[in-house]
């Protein structure tokens, strides 16, 4: 099975530039024939390079709207992060009650299943049965990073499922009761980042997805302002289950401050997470748990996002005040305790392609890779379409680029084969007197 | 492969890269996530112990096919007494190290904890060389 990635390349608006490359922290980004393309088997779909591409040309594949259609009774999953795109919303209700008038029959929010697994996260920090920090698996972007560069740290990672795939499960189970049809059943997650498109597609821990479709923030959020613009008070429905605590899982530090564990690192960004992992691995961080996102400011500043996550942040606070303070939730309970939250396997390491498969030739390799780095000019342009000049050294002993590739050797070469070029144009036949020719 | 580093003495926050360029080669050759634990946790508390105590130093890190070989060579004050400084929980470090989350007394414990073999020579005023010996495949010898 190939891997599926949310995160893709459109051809004909990438410039080849080095934005994308520089930024991307798994450097699975290379500049070839001036269009970027991502290598498969690296990308951890954290959308980075979606943020940071001026071209649009990194996008994020998602579902459209009219997927809903296929399934006979429609059911939408929204992220809390949602309710935090309007201005001046404080209550969700509304955000639920205009995604039904868009054509969803049912709303069940993904806030109300983190609260269920705060809970159950909570029971296995106090059996203490996995490996201490225990990190948080709530980020997929972060879990396939831990995956392939902090393989060691496999077993610290939370086994469980994600809020996500538990609201899926409990609603298809609650409708399931009420009579319905699995097959008619069509759940959609509204999703503020890429990561949890190819999680739900290609499911790592658990043997199928209970999503059918995945639906970006940025696309639902058109659809939802002028419904929310002309809702009346007396239209907004009671849909809302979930309390401030499982809402405010979004932003960073939401999960570590539900879960009441005192002695926790909350830490948000990738750059901000690897220099964790990175002290988690040498055994310095001594912590019970780990909350570990991949974007700046938790889901919050998801690349699908509409509003800039600082803002965002602000909104959350005041919507969980509101919530605690004024909020009305509706009277229903899906969550079903026979429903499994851990996971059916355990994550496997990510193995990176290897040098060679031969030990002796693989540090013959490193050591070339090594040399061939004392000599490029390493200031990291870029321009070779390779993100460091270490990185580069790497293509080019792995054969995936040539030295001629980076334009200082180039240059290098060129003057070296001038000079040559000077000294044959002085050299004559040995016929010839070198001074009558010249007098 | 021989890697070379200079390491600068009380650099506590960038304390670490030599260990970490090795654990980046060790991933790279695909050497099981364990034993690269144990080289860069016992590597990386030499490390940090050279910047603490010995006004930092150099490390000559030597990969070979089935071992991995340091050798963590200081000027510093030298060890009084080696097996007093093994015990988990001793400690001699400055309060400044310690202010900095460094100083438990745990370096020398967890190095020989991880270490499939460890080798210290120390002079008082003259200086510590730690030699750390880490199997690539143990389960072959």
């Amino acid at each position: 099975m190939g891997n599926y990635h949310s995160v893709t390349l459109d051809k004909n608006r990438c410039i080849g530039c080095t934005d994308c490359i520089k930024r991307c922290p798994t450097e699975a980004i290379r500049v070839r024939h001036s269009k970027a393309e991502i290598t498969d088997d690296l990308c951890i779909d954290c959308g980075m390079c979606i943020r940071v591409c001026k071209s649009q040309a990194k996008r994020a594949l998602t579902d459209s709207l009219d997927k809903i259609n296929k399934f006979k009774y429609k059911v939408a999953i929204p992220a809390p992060t949602l309710y935090t795109q309007f201005k001046k919303l404080r209550d969700p209700n509304i955000v639920l009650t205009a995604l039904k008038k868009i054509g969803f029959d049912e709303v069940f929010e993904v806030a109300k299943a983190a609260e269920v697994v705060t809970a159950y996260s909570q029971k296995l920090l106090e059996e203490g049965k996995i490996n201490r920090p225990v990190i948080s698996s709530a980020c997929p972007a972060i879990v396939k990073l831990i995956q392939m560069r902090f393989p060691s740290l496999i077993d610290n990672v939370m086994p469980i499922i994600s809020p996500k795939e538990a609201i899926a499960r409990y609603a298809r189970q609650y409708l399931i009761d009420q009579g319905l049809e699995s097959k008619d059943i069509g759940i959609f997650f509204i999703t503020p980042c890429a990561a949890k498109v190819t999680n739900s597609r290609q499911p790592q821990t658990i043997k199928t997805s209970d999503v059918d479709g995945v639906i970006s923030m940025k696309d639902i959020y058109l659809e939802l302002i002028p419904v929310i613009n002309k809702l009346q008070p007396e239209d907004i429905e009671i849909l809302q289950m979930s309390s401030a605590n499982g809402i405010g899982w979004a932003a960073s530090g939401g999960e570590g401050l539900a879960s009441k564990v005192y002695n926790l690192v909350a830490v948000d960004g990738i750059e901000n997470v690897i220099t964790i992992l990175e002290r988690v691995e040498n055994n310095k961080l001594d912590v019970d748990f780990i909350e570990c996102l991949a974007c700046v400011n938790g889901c919050l500043g998801g690349p699908l996002t509409v509003e800039n996550s600082f803002v965002s942040t602000n909104r959350m606070g005041k919507i969980k005040k509101y919530v605690k303070q004024q909020g009305k939730t509706r009277d229903l309970n899906i969550i079903n305790p026979k429903i499994r939250l851990k996971w059916d396997y355990g994550l496997e390491v990510t193995h990176i392609r290897k040098l060679d498969d031969n030990m002796m030739v693989a540090l013959t390799k490193m050591e070339q890779i090594d040399d061939l780095h004392k000599t490029l000019p390493r200031i990291d342009c870029g321009s070779c379409g390779a993100p460091t000049c270490k990185a580069f050294a790497e293509d080019v002993v792995r054969g995936d680029a040539i030295i001629e590739d980076c334009i200082f050797m180039l240059r290098e070469k060129v003057r070296s084969m001038a000079e040559e070029m000077m000294a044959l144009s002085g050299m004559l036949p040995p016929s010839i007197d070198q001074n009558r020719r010249e007098s | 492969m021989n890697l070379h580093f200079d390491v600068e003495g009380g650099e506590f926050i960038s304390a670490g890269v030599a260990s970490s360029k090795v654990k980046k080669v060790l991933k790279q050759l695909a050497i099981q996530p364990e034993i690269i634990r144990k080289i860069s946790v016992a590597m990386y508390e030499a490390e940090i112990n050279m910047v603490i105590h010995a006004h930092g130093g150099v490390i000559d890190a030597e990969i070979m096919p089935d071992y991995v070989h340091v050798i963590l060579k200081d000027e510093g004050p030298g060890i009084e007494n080696i097996e007093l400084a093994m015990k988990a929980g001793y400690s001699t470090a400055s309060r400044l190290a310690r202010e900095m989350g460094f100083g438990a007394g745990m370096g020398l414990a967890n190095m020989k904890r991880y270490a499939d073999i460890l080798q210290i020579e120390s002079e008082p005023g003259k200086g510590t060389t730690v030699e750390i010996t880490v199997k690539l495949y143990p389960e072959q010898s």
